[in-house]
């Protein structure tokens, strides 16, 4: 192992410094940047190799791999950051194939001019992140554009994973009878971003419910195998997921809108921007389908993980050649949970 | 929250349904129009159909701002900002809305017009503050919900000697356009407006208060029954104008009492009237000229008049002729009738005005109704 370590001169200042170009261009001021912040804080073997690449080996068997780039704005909100948000995000697009996620890549568009002090602690939340969830981010890659051509930062991560025997999760999977499980409250993370930039308060703030879902996955797999689809239902809320359930599988859905769990300070913040939660953003939520005999037991051990605690039954699988995603209201009407259309939120994952 | 719940209680719901399901016995049919596109959104969004007997009808009504919105007016918009050193400034609607020659200001702006989104005409205000050198122009649409905050704009424009502000002005006023429909003959053939009352409007009540409705409900003898936007509020008000259709009453009622009262908003309409005058006459895409159906700037306030400084002249345009938008405005069709329903014109690619606004019938028709329509045609198939 190269532990050689460049000699920079004075360590970066990361109370008072700034992004510059330099810190993209390849030389020794990107080493420095390299050594004192993304070393430093995801220290690991591979990345102490300081290779332009990770090399490791993988247990046998199918491996997943996803990736994400996350663009949000503010970079701070309540319940976590653009960082935190980077590492969970991937490990979740990974998890949902029933993988267990193992290494990651970051990318990062960094804007001249962006304080070192953010981005300490946005680098910091990530590694925190990915210490969690026992996750590697093993290697990774810094660009710097002119001030004005970014928005502080921009972060790509890129993860992998192996999929246990037996587990065959995919979107195309669903059958007319099946159950509809989502593992807790819908809209939160939207809402959290959207009333922080709009300055909403609600007696309590709310909190983006960002979290790494292998664990629940991996409970959920041992009580349910047979689990036919899982999805974390981030842009487009859940009411995009299942329209994509329903059209990969070739069903309809039928949810009861009174099951679905909403926080009521989410409502009432949805009802103030105008915003239905069934379409908004999270971050640590998944929507499962499973056979109906699966159902109570899937549930039970949802409900039994912390990440699953609010975990509900909203409905069931249909056989509709049209693919139409239908709610009974809690009023006692029934409508279309349609795909999104006109206009979307503003970055927010 | 609690207070929202109270108005989307299911057990009261159902409780209404029965009671309008034993009201709605006394007449083989009844044709209640919903003036208002927010309440043709709550009816779609709630399934409120589904729990009102089949012989009670809810035809949708013109009242969707960029809906009645004539061709003519946004190509009058699109020239301006294509052929002006300006900047044009409109709500997000606004901005997909089908002008001739398959353009929109959408597309003019992708061709370089300078157009922009606004939340609200204080947004357009606060740009040509802070650009003096440029003019800047706001596209005002809408009934009297947002033309107080347009004459409010252009007082503070007064105030603060703005000279490169502007207002192209397009509000439109309800009691007219009531008037219009309940007064329409029935068109042969097409079931035709017969309308035996009108779920009034919320918020434009709120401002103009329930007392400009008594001479139309006097006069064709047709009930009001003010509305609010919950879906209890729709119920009690079908409840309500059932009731006074059974009793052959024809008064403004007014269920919305937390809001709207008889006079309305007094500051608001003080501030319309000192900016604004009623134009002899004001297209309305699907009803036609209707006389006295339109504000525009009083002559005291010329300069800030985009007609005058521009000299805008009006145009009538052709709509598209595949598009039934000017029947459903009329409530003498519903949106499955149109035969590119869903097909030609979706939400993506609106080919007509009721298709654009969330609030059009058509847009919340396709996004929370069109089960209903597919159902009856594999019923008939």
């Amino acid at each position: 192992m190269n532990t050689t370590r460049l000699r920079h001169g004075p360590p970066l200042d990361f109370k008072g410094g700034c992004v510059d170009l330099s810190h993209g261009g390849g030389g020794r001021a990107m080493a420095q940047l390299i050594d004192e912040l993304f070393v430093h804080a995801f220290d690991n073997e591979w990345l102490r190799q300081m290779n332009d690449q990770a090399c490791f080996a993988v247990p046998v068997g199918r491996m997943v791999m996803a990736t994400d780039s996350h663009v949000v704005s503010p970079l701070f909100f309540p319940g976590g950051d653009i960082g935190s948000l980077s590492v969970h995000g991937t490990i979740n697009d990974v998890a949902m194939a029933g993988a267990r996620p193992l290494y990651l890549a970051a990318g990062f568009i960094l804007e001249e001019g962006f304080p070192l002090a953010q981005l300490e602690r946005i680098v910091e939340s990530m590694a925190a992140a990915a210490q969690e969830a026992g996750v590697a981010v093993v290697t990774g890659d810094t660009k710097v554009v002119e001030r004005g051509k970014g928005d502080g930062v921009f972060i790509t991560t890129t993860g992998v994973g192996v999929v246990p025997p037996g587990v065959e999760i995919s979107g195309d999977r669903a059958r007319p009878g099946d159950r509809v499980l989502v593992s807790g409250t819908m809209g939160d993370h939207g809402v959290a971003i959207m009333s922080f930039r709009e300055n909403l308060s609600f007696g309590t703030t709310i909190r983006s419910d960002t979290a790494a879902l292998h664990g629940l996955v991996a409970a959920m797999l041992q009580a349910a195998p047979g689990i036919r689809c899982l999805r974390d239902p981030t842009r487009g809320g859940l009411a995009t997921t299942l329209n994509e359930f329903a059209r990969q599988s070739g069903v309809g859905f039928f949810l009861m809108e009174s099951a679905i769990p909403v926080r009521p300070q989410v409502s009432a913040a949805c009802e103030l921007l105008g915003l239905d939660p069934l379409y908004v953003a999270n971050e640590g939520k998944l929507v499962a389908v499973c056979a109906p005999q699966d159902a109570e037991r899937l549930l039970a051990a949802m409900r039994a993980h912390p990440l699953g605690r609010d975990a509900a039954d909203i409905g069931e699988v249909t056989a509709d050649a049209r693919q139409f995603v239908q709610m009974q209201t809690a009023f006692g009407g029934t409508r279309m949970v349609d795909w999104l259309s006109g206009e979307q939120l503003p970055r927010i994952c | 929250m609690r207070h929202l719940d109270e108005y989307r209680d299911g057990a009261l719901a159902r409780v209404l349904a029965h009671k309008i399901a034993g009201a709605a016995q006394a007449r083989p049919q009844y044709r209640l129009m919903e003036f208002c596109g927010g309440h043709t959104h709550a009816i779609s969004r709630y399934g409120i159909v589904d729990l009102l007997p089949a012989n009670v009808n809810m035809i949708h009504g013109p009242g969707c701002p960029v809906c009645v919105l004539p061709t003519g007016r946004i190509d009058n918009a699109i020239e301006l900002a294509a052929q002006q050193p300006l900047t044009l400034c409109t709500y997000a609607d606004t901005l997909r809305v089908p002008a001739s020659g398959r353009s929109s200001l959408m597309q003019a702006k992708a061709r370089g017009a300078d157009i922009r989104m606004v939340y609200s005409v204080a947004d357009a205000l606060r740009l040509a503050q802070e650009h003096p050198a440029r003019e800047t122009v706001f596209f005002a649409i809408g009934f009297e919900t947002t033309a107080p905050s347009t004459a409010q704009a252009i007082r503070a424009a007064e105030r603060l000697q703005l000279k490169n502000f502007s207002v192209f002005c397009n509000h439109v006023l309800t009691p007219p356009a009531m008037a219009e429909i309940l007064g329409a003959p029935r068109a042969p053939g097409a079931g035709a407006a017969g309308i035996d009352g009108v779920v009034g409007p919320g918020h434009v009540s709120c401002i103009i208060g329930s007392r400009p409705y008594e001479p139309v409900a006097e006069q064709y003898r047709r009930p009001v029954v003010i509305a609010g936007f919950e879906p209890l509020d729709l119920m009690q008000t079908v409840l309500m104008l059932l009731r006074q259709i059974n009793q052959n009453r024809y008064q403004v009622e007014n269920e919305y009492t937390r809001a709207v009262t008889h006079a309305g908003n007094v500051r608001a309409q003080e501030l319309m009237a000192q900016v604004f005058e009623l134009r002899d006459s004001f297209e309305w895409r699907g009803l036609g000229e209707i006389a006295h159906s339109a504000y525009r700037l009083r002559p005291g306030y010329g300069r800030f008049d985009a007609e005058r400084r521009y000299g805008i002249a009006y145009r009538r345009a052709a709509e598209n002729k595949a598009c039934e938008c000017g029947a459903i405005l009329r409530g003498s069709k519903q949106p499955g009738d149109c035969r590119v329903f869903g097909t030609g014109c979706t939400p993506e690619h609106p080919l007509g005005a009721c298709m654009v606004s969330s609030e059009g019938a058509c847009a919340a028709h396709y996004s929370y109704g069109r089960f209903r329509e597919t159902a009856t045609a594999a019923a008939a198939a």
